[in-house]
C-alpha cells in the first residue's frame, strides 16, 4: 500500500469496490461523481460493454484538497463483478488500501454475494493480504426493493458479515448510503495511518 | 473585552474555493451543531486567507440558527489581558465563571500562546473545561498546533482531539470570484478581464489581493475612462505577468457548485477530520511519549528525531519498541543494582540508544562476580544428631529452616569447638537453598574477611557489598574471628542490617556467649543478642553413644554394643574427639589384624593392664596418670561445672 508520499506530500487512497455481478458497484461510483464539484473531480473512466456491464472496471479520482499539508486524493476503483473476469479483479485489488463489499440484497442473490465475499478473500490472500488486516465496509444494496424480495440487514450481517465490519443499507440508485459507506470506509482507511508506519 | 462580530464577516460573503472548502464546511457544521462536531475546531493558515472571517462567519451563523446561543470572540491577547486584570483584581474565579454561560467562544491568533507557558496553563484549563462542559471553541492561528513554540503538549493534544484544518491560499479561480464579490460590495464595476488581471497575480493572500482592487477602485474613481486589463496590469505593476486567458469559471458558479455539493463537502469534513486527526495523532503520541519518559529519566533522543521531520511515523511502533527497551534497561539496571550498586547508576542504563552498552555493564559484572559461596555439602541437616545437649539449638535450626526471616533472626549459636556449630549452620544453609530463588551465602568469617581484603585492593567494594546483598540468607561461621577486625566488623553490621530489614536470615555461629566475644564491637553483639543466642555443649553421653554407634555402623558394618557403650563412656569435648576415639580403635584393630573390641580398646586407651598395687602408705591424690597421658581416673574428675559461682575453688598448697 502507498497510502503516503512524503516526497511530494500526497496522500493517496485506493479504494476498491467489490461485489457480485450487478450489485451496483458502478452506480455507487457514478452518484459518488454526481456529487463531487467538477474542481474536484478527475475523468470517470468506465470500460464496460454494449449491455452496461463492467468489462474492465471503473476508476474515479477525487481530489480533496490539501489536508495538514498533504495533497490528498481518493481514487475509487470497482471491478467487473462476473465470475469469469478474476484476472481483472486481481490486478484492481493490487495495492487497495480499503475495500467496499456492495452486496445485493435480494435473498436469492445471497449465494452469489458469499461466492463473491469468499473469491475477495482468496484473491487478498494471493495477495499476500489478511483479510481481516484491510479495511472493509459491507454495504447492502438495494435495499429500497420491496421487503419479501429482500433480506434485512441483520440477516445479511448473519450471513456475510462474519468479521463484524461495518455496515451500511443503500440504494445506490438514489444515492442513500453511498456517501455513508464512503465515509466508512475512508475512516478505516486513514485510521490505519496512525497505526503502522507508512512506507 | 469581547469584540462586536464583524456584521460583513459571514459565510455569505466568504467565497469558498478548492483552497479552503474544507475549513469553510467544518465551520458551518460547527455554527450550525456547536459542541458536536468538531471540539475544539482549529484553524490555521498563512496571514490574510480569511481565518477571522471564519471565526466571525461561525458566530454569525450560530446566531441565525440558534438566536439564543451566546458567542463570544475574542484574541488571544485579549483573553490573556483580562485574565491578568481578573488576577491582578484578585477575581481570577470570576473571570472563569464568566465563560460558563458561552455557548461558542471563538478565540483568534493564539500562535501567540508560543512560549507563554502561564498563559497556556491558564487556555489549558479553559479549553479543558469548555471541552467537558460540551461548549465549543474555535481557535484561529498562523501554524499548526504543533508548530507553535513550546506549545504544552496537552494542548496540542486537545486541540488534535478536534479537528486542526488549514487554508490554502486561494487559487486563480477563487481569487477571481473574491475580487468579482468585493468589486460587487464596492458598487464599482470592472471588465472580467480587468479582475482576471488582478487575479492572475499570484498573491500571497487575500488582503494583498484586496489592496491591488483598491488601487484600481481608487484609480477608476478619479478617472473617467474604463480601465482596460493592460492598463491594470501596468497600473500595478504586473506587467511581467504572462497574460493568461481567464477562465470561465466565476464565483458565482463556485457558489452554485458549493450548494449542489453538501453531501461531498460533508464527506470531505469527515475525511479532512480523520485524516487532520491522524496527522497530528502521530505527533501527539510521540510527544506525550517523550515526555513522560523523559519524566522518569531516560533519552529520548530517539523520539525527538522522529519529530524532527515532516513526515508521520507509526507513533504506535515507535513507542512500543522504545518502551520494550526501557523495560530491558530497567531490568539490567535492576540486575547491575544486585550485582554493582555503583555501576547500577551509569547513564548507559537511561538510554535506549545505548542498550549495548548497558547490556556489556551488566555482562561485564556477571562475569566478575559469582555468588557467594553457599553451604558446603559435606555438612547434612539430617546428619546432625540430636540429644539433650543440642536440642535447644536444633530444634531453633529447625524452626529457622521452616520459617527463616521471621522466627528468630539472627540465629546466634554459640559454643566451643567441635560441637557441631559448623554442621549446624550448614545444614540450615541446605535448608534454606531450596527454594528456587535462594542464594544463601554460607562461608566462614574468615573467608569474609579475605574477600572484604580483595575488593579493597581491587576497588571492587561496591560489587562485593552487592553480592552479599543480593543474597537471600547469610550464614557466617566463627565470627569472633572478625574480632578486632573493626573494617570487617563495620561491613558486616551494615549488611547485616541491610538483610534484615528485608527479613532474609541472618546465622552466626560464635564460640562463647556473644557478650564475652573479644574485640566484636558491641552493636554487633547487641543484634546478636536481639535474635536467638543458641548454646551448643560439648556432647553428652547419649550424643556421644548416637555418634559411636553411627561411627562404628559405618567402619565396621556391625555393632559390638559394649565397645559402643565402652566407648561412648569416654569423655569428650567435642564430637571431633568422640569420631577420633572411633576411628583411632578401629584403625589399629584393622592394623593389628586384632578384631575391636572393649577389650582392644581398653588396652589401646588405658593402656596394657596393670596389676593392682597394695597400697604402700603413700597417699596420692587417687588420681593416675596413664602413660598415654589420659586421665585415668575419671570419676574423681568434674567434667561440667555448671556455672562458675557454683563451683568450690580450693587453693592447694
Amino acid at each position: 500500500m502507498s497510502l503516503v508520499n512524503f516526497t511530494t506530500r500526497e496522500i493517496t487512497c485506493k479504494i476498491v469496490y467489490y461485489g457480485p455481478g450487478r450489485s451496483g458497484k458502478t452506480t455507487n461510483l457514478q452518484y459518488v461523481y454526481g456529487r463531487v464539484p467538477d474542481d474536484r473531480r478527475g475523468r470517470m473512466v468506465s470500460l464496460a460493454t454494449h449491455t452496461d456491464r463492467t468489462l474492465f472496471f471503473d476508476f474515479l479520482p477525487i481530489d480533496l484538497g490539501t489536508i495538514s499539508g498533504f495533497k490528498t486524493r481518493f481514487q475509487l476503483y470497482t471491478v467487473p463483478g462476473q465470475v469469469y473476469y478474476n484476472a481483472t479483479r486481481k490486478l484492481v485489488l493490487q495495492g487497495a488500501d480499503g475495500v467496499v463489499f456492495v452486496g445485493d440484497s435480494q435473498a436469492r442473490q445471497l449465494d452469489e454475494n458469499i461466492a463473491s465475499l469468499q473469491n475477495l478473500q482468496a484473491n487478498l490472500l494471493e495477495q499476500g493480504i489478511d483479510v481481516r488486516t484491510v479495511p472493509l465496509v459491507l454495504q447492502y444494496n438495494k435495499q429500497d426493493l420491496p421487503r419479501d424480495l429482500i433480506l434485512t440487514m441483520e440477516e445479511l450481517d448473519e450471513q456475510l458479515n462474519f468479521r463484524d465490519a461495518p455496515s451500511v443499507p443503500a440504494a445506490a440508485v438514489s444515492g442513500e448510503g453511498v456517501f455513508e459507506t464512503l465515509k466508512a470506509i475512508s475512516a478505516g482507511v486513514l485510521r490505519k495511518l496512525s497505526e503502522e508506519p507508512p512506507r | 473585552m469581547t469584540v462586536e462580530l464583524n456584521p460583513r464577516f459571514t459565510f455569505d460573503s466568504f467565497v469558498a474555493g478548492p483552497s479552503n472548502r474544507l475549513a469553510v464546511a467544518a465551520a458551518r457544521t460547527v455554527a450550525e451543531s456547536p459542541g458536536a462536531a468538531y471540539d475544539p475546531l482549529f484553524i490555521y493558515s498563512a496571514s490574510g486567507l480569511g481565518k477571522t472571517h471564519l471565526l466571525m462567519a461561525i458566530g454569525h451563523l450560530a446566531k441565525v440558527v440558534s438566536p439564543n446561543v451566546a458567542v463570544e470572540y475574542l484574541t488571544l491577547e485579549e483573553f490573556v489581558d483580562a485574565f491578568h486584570a481578573a488576577v491582578a483584581a484578585g477575581q481570577s474565579a470570576a473571570f472563569r465563571n464568566r465563560f460558563q454561560g458561552v455557548d461558542i467562544v471563538l478565540l483568534d491568533d493564539v500562535q501567540f500562546l508560543a512560549n507563554r507557558l502561564e498563559t497556556q496553563a491558564e487556555l489549558l484549563r479553559f479549553v479543558s473545561s469548555f471541552l467537558e462542559g460540551g461548549q465549543q471553541i474555535v481557535l484561529s492561528s498562523d501554524r499548526p498546533p504543533s508548530e507553535i513554540e513550546q506549545l504544552d503538549e496537552r494542548l496540542i493534544s486537545r486541540f488534535a482531539g478536534g479537528l486542526v484544518v488549514d487554508i490554502a491560499p486561494p487559487e486563480f479561480e477563487t481569487r477571481l470570484a473574491i475580487l468579482k464579490r468585493k468589486a460587487e460590495e464596492r458598487g464599482v464595476d470592472f471588465e472580467q478581464a480587468v479582475l482576471a488581471a488582478i487575479a492572475d497575480f499570484d498573491a500571497r493572500n487575500v488582503r494583498e489581493l484586496l489592496g491591488l482592487l483598491n488601487r484600481l477602485i481608487a484609480f477608476q474613481a478619479v478617472n473617467e475612462g474604463a480601465l482596460t486589463a493592460d492598463g491594470a496590469r501596468t497600473l500595478l505593476g504586473l506587467d511581467n505577468h504572462e497574460e493568461r486567458l481567464a477562465p470561465e469559471v466565476a464565483g458565482a458558479e463556485a457558489d452554485d457548485s458549493m450548494a449542489r455539493a453538501g453531501e461531498f463537502d460533508q464527506f470531505l469534513s469527515t475525511v479532512g477530520s480523520a485524516l487532520a486527526q491522524q496527522m497530528e495523532e502521530w505527533r501527539r503520541r510521540l510527544h506525550e511519549a517523550a515526555a513522560f519518559w523523559e519524566g522518569q529519566g531516560y533519552r529520548t533522543a530517539r523520539i525527538k528525531d522522529l519529530l524532527e521531520q515532516d513526515a508521520p511515523v507509526g507513533a504506535d511502533t515507535v513507542v512500543r519498541e522504545f518502551e520494550r527497551d526501557v523495560d530491558r534497561l530497567k531490568a539490567l539496571e535492576a540486575e547491575m543494582s544486585t550485582l554493582d550498586a555503583g555501576r547500577a547508576g551509569d547513564a548507559a542504563f537511561h538510554d535506549p540508544d545505548r542498550m549495548a552498552d548497558a547490556e556489556a555493564l551488566v555482562q561485564q559484572a556477571r562475569d566478575g562476580l559469582g555468588a557467594p559461596a553457599g553451604p558446603s555439602a559435606a555438612w547434612a541437616f539430617d546428619d546432625f544428631v540430636q540429644s539433650p545437649c543440642n536440642e535447644l539449638a536444633l530444634t531453633a535450626a529447625r524452626a529457622v529452616a521452616e520459617a527463616p526471616g521471621t522466627r528468630y533472626n539472627p540465629l546466634v549459636i554459640a559454643g566451643p569447638t567441635g560441637v557441631g556449630k559448623t554442621h549446624l549452620m550448614h545444614g540450615i544453609g541446605h535448608a534454606l537453598s531450596t527454594g528456587t530463588d535462594s542464594l544463601v551465602a554460607c562461608h566462614s568469617a574468615q573467608d569474609f574477611l579475605d574477600e572484604l581484603v580483595e575488593a579493597i585492593e581491587r576497588d571492587r567494594l561496591d560489587a562485593w557489598r552487592s553480592r552479599y546483598r543480593r543474597a537471600t540468607a547469610l550464614l557466617l561461621d566463627d565470627v569472633h574471628l572478625l574480632g578486632g577486625k573493626e573494617r570487617s566488623q563495620e561491613e558486616l553490621f551494615h549488611l547485616f542490617n541491610a538483610l534484615i530489614e528485608h527479613d532474609r536470615q541472618v546465622v552466626f555461629t560464635v564460640n562463647g556467649p556473644p557478650r564475652e566475644l573479644d574485640g566484636i564491637n558491641e552493636r554487633l553483639i547487641s543484634r546478636m543478642e536481639g535474635g536467638l543466642v543458641a548454646d551448643l555443649s560439648p556432647p553428652d553421653r547419649a550424643l556421644r553413644a548416637a555418634l559411636v554407634q553411627r561411627e562404628l555402623q559405618q567402619r565396621l558394618g556391625a555393632v559390638d554394643s559394649d565397645l559402643a557403650a565402652y566407648l561412648a563412656d569416654r569423655q569428650a569435648d567435642s564430637l571431633r574427639t568422640v569420631i577420633g576415639i572411633v576411628q583411632r580403635v578401629v584403625e589399629s584393630a584393622e592394623t593389628q589384624g586384632a578384631t575391636p573390641s572393649v577389650a582392644f580398646a581398653r588396652e589401646l586407651m588405658e593402656g596394657p593392664a596393670v596389676r593392682r598395687r597394695r597400697s604402700s602408705g603413700v597417699r596420692t591424690s587417687g588420681i593416675i596418670v596413664s602413660p598415654s597421658g589420659g586421665v585415668r581416673s575419671r570419676e574423681k574428675m568434674i567434667w561440667r561445672w555448671p556455672d562458675a559461682t557454683d563451683r568450690i575453688i580450693e587453693e592447694l598448697s
